[in-house]
């Protein structure tokens, strides 16, 4: 009795099961070829040529159609779908037909002057590595900039700051820092025993030829007496408003960022650089709008005479 | 660097990028399609036109002047046309008494005509005659070609590889299940070739399959074939040689069986088999000293014995 009742129990599922695929499934006699790359099927079954003529013709057609877009829609959703951005897209396999291109396949293009040149000698390509940021040195450089603002000194260049990795260069550029950095200018400094004397370190100084151009020389030594015997003071006007107003700036916004204190640091970082540009762009203009009538002294009202 | 092979050797970028994109790739473009008229045309031409380029927009022009060429016998303007607008397939209405209403479909390769195909026109509804709501533009459509003629007659074969050509739009790695709406249906019945388009409806069913209902849409035509030209064999051949980097690579050492297993094979280095590292057995250990003579001497004089 189980044993009845348990293929009763599957001759019902199976049963309810085909009810379910009643509604897509379509019978044919031959089964249709499909291209799901294209989304195209080709359906080779033969047409019954007196039902087409009984029935209306468009209806013959539409329930072929359907017919056919149902085995077609039945094959494409075999296929694997995925969600993307809240939409369900299915995924395609590559197109089955052959069809013609439109244009040849591309000729491989000559190789460059410098790409024969690199097979000729054996060069291969060498991929730089990124350049990373480097923690330790970033830690470095921000103590020292405290100590710098504590000390109102200036920070050290960008060679100088110990780093984790130091190159050739940078140690070198460091060594000769710390040398010239004594009362002398490093003139009496030990050097090792191989060590060269850097030679091409001190100021360039280009003096004129001794016997040159007469004329200039005679001219240049007029001009020095013209300006030794001037009583008005060698003072350009524009330069010294502007070297002040930066210098008041200056001042200003290193009072304002003491005022921030600690709550605002990291915003008054921010504030306190554009405030000085844009302080020192108004007091430039402000200062050239101002430095001509200031040098004119006459030049007030030109109408009224 | 390239060689552009036209007159114009680009001076911008934007020129380069240009004339990158039409110059032959290993993955190409859509192809687009010129749609033309002739030296007479009817209204039912004209309105058949505008709806295969509604079909096809965006990658489709419609040329509004009518261009007194007959394609069968001289193609030298419809060349000259597609190297103007990088379009490798084309629709040329025309109507005359010999061939009133007249389609011809056709597609080139390297700006040559390939193949074409004449169709005339015997019965037409036009978009703005069939009442319903249309699909948006630029969907990928679903192609059916119905009927045993698209197998076994090679005129049909040939307008079967053109219309999915003109039809299929680009080539998509993935579609979106909602959007599947637009069905065009081609049967090929007693000479005759019916093109239907419908906009297919995804009703509930059991499963998870959807049941499809379909409400006709776009224009329909019955075709009837006229002349064609086709192609030589190995103007064919060439026309379809897909570039080798194409190809998918072979990835080495695997191999599938019959069962569709994946059979990978690993090279190892010679072994010394005699040094190779086994589980130890004590009892099996080579026994040294007086104990090992004793289970010597043993044996042999067993082996005396049974001489004896």
């Amino acid at each position: 009795m189980a044993a009845c009742s348990i293929e009763d129990l599957l001759a019902k599922a199976e049963q309810d099961e085909a009810e379910k695929l009643k509604s897509i499934t379509v019978q044919k006699e031959l089964d249709l070829e499909f291209d799901i790359g294209n989304l195209v099927a080709y359906d080779k079954n033969r047409i019954d040529i007196r039902q087409f003529r009984e029935q209306k013709k468009e209806d013959f057609l539409r329930s072929l159609a359907r017919d056919n877009t149902q085995l077609l829609v039945n094959e494409i959703w075999k296929h694997p779908t995925e969600r993307v951005e809240e939409v369900i897209v299915v995924k395609l396999p590559e197109p089955t037909t052959p069809l013609p291109r439109e244009k040849p396949p591309p000729k491989p293009r000559p190789p460059t002057k410098w790409e024969e040149f690199a097979k000729l000698k054996g060069i291969q390509k060498k991929k730089k590595t990124n350049l990373v940021w480097d923690d330790v040195a970033k830690n470095e450089l921000h103590r020292l900039r405290n100590i710098a603002r504590a000390q109102k000194i200036k920070v050290p260049g960008v060679g100088l700051t110990p780093t984790a990795q130091q190159s050739k260069t940078d140690l070198a550029r460091a060594v000769n820092v710390a040398k010239s950095s004594t009362a002398s200018a490093g003139k009496f400094q030990d050097r090792l025993p191989k060590e060269k004397a850097p030679r091409n370190t001190g100021k360039k100084r280009k003096f004129q030829p001794v016997i040159g151009n007469f004329s200039n020389e005679k001219q240049r030594q007029l001009d020095l007496l013209k300006v030794l015997d001037s009583k008005k003071p060698r003072l350009d006007v524009n330069k010294a408003v502007n070297k002040q107003m930066r210098e008041d700036d200056r001042e200003e916004s290193a009072a304002k960022f003491k005022k921030g204190g600690k709550k605002g640091r990291k915003g008054g970082n921010f504030s306190g650089k554009g405030k000085g540009g844009g302080g020192k762009g108004k007091g430039r203009a402000g200062g050239k709008g101002q430095g001509p009538p200031s040098g004119k002294k006459g030049a007030g009202k030109p109408g009224k005479r | 660097m390239k060689q552009y092979g036209g007159v114009i050797k680009p001076k911008t970028k934007r020129a380069k990028r240009f004339l990158d994109n039409r110059a032959p790739k290993l993955t190409e473009n859509v192809k687009n399609a010129m749609i033309m008229k002739g030296g007479n045309t009817s209204m039912t031409v004209t309105q058949a036109l505008k709806d295969i380029y509604a079909l096809k927009k965006p990658s489709a022009v419609l040329y509004k002047k009518k261009n007194i060429t007959r394609p069968f016998e001289d193609s030298t303007s419809l060349e000259f046309f597609s190297k103007k607008t990088d379009s490798s397939l084309f629709l040329f209405g025309s109507h005359n008494k010999k061939r009133p209403n007249n389609l011809i479909f056709g597609r080139l390769f390297d700006f040559h005509v390939l193949d074409m195909i004449e169709l005339g026109i015997e019965k037409y509804n036009s978009l703005s005659d069939i009442k319903s709501s249309k699909c948006p533009e630029g969907t990928k459509p679903m192609l059916v070609f119905a009927g045993d003629a698209f197998d076994h007659e090679n005129e049909h074969k040939c307008l079967k590889s053109l219309l999915t050509d003109f039809f299929r739009g680009p080539v998509v790695p993935s579609v979106r299940l909602a959007g599947l709406e637009h069905v065009l249906h081609f049967t090929a019945l007693e000479g005759k070739i019916y093109m239907r388009s419908y906009r297919s409806l995804l009703k509930k069913s059991g499963c998870r399959t959807p049941r499809i209902e379909l409400e006709e849409i776009g224009p329909s035509f019955d075709f009837i074939l006229r002349r064609t030209h086709l192609a030589s064999d190995d103007l064919y051949k060439t026309a379809h040689k897909q570039p080798k980097a194409l190809k998918p690579k072979k990835k080495k050492n695997i191999s599938h069986d019959t069962f569709g297993t994946k059979f990978g094979r690993l090279h190892m280095q010679k072994q010394d088999l005699a040094k190779l590292q086994t589980r130890k057995m004590k009892g099996l250990r080579k026994r040294r000293g007086p104990a090992a003579a004793a289970v010597v001497a043993g044996e042999t004089s067993l082996k005396t014995t049974e001489v004896e």
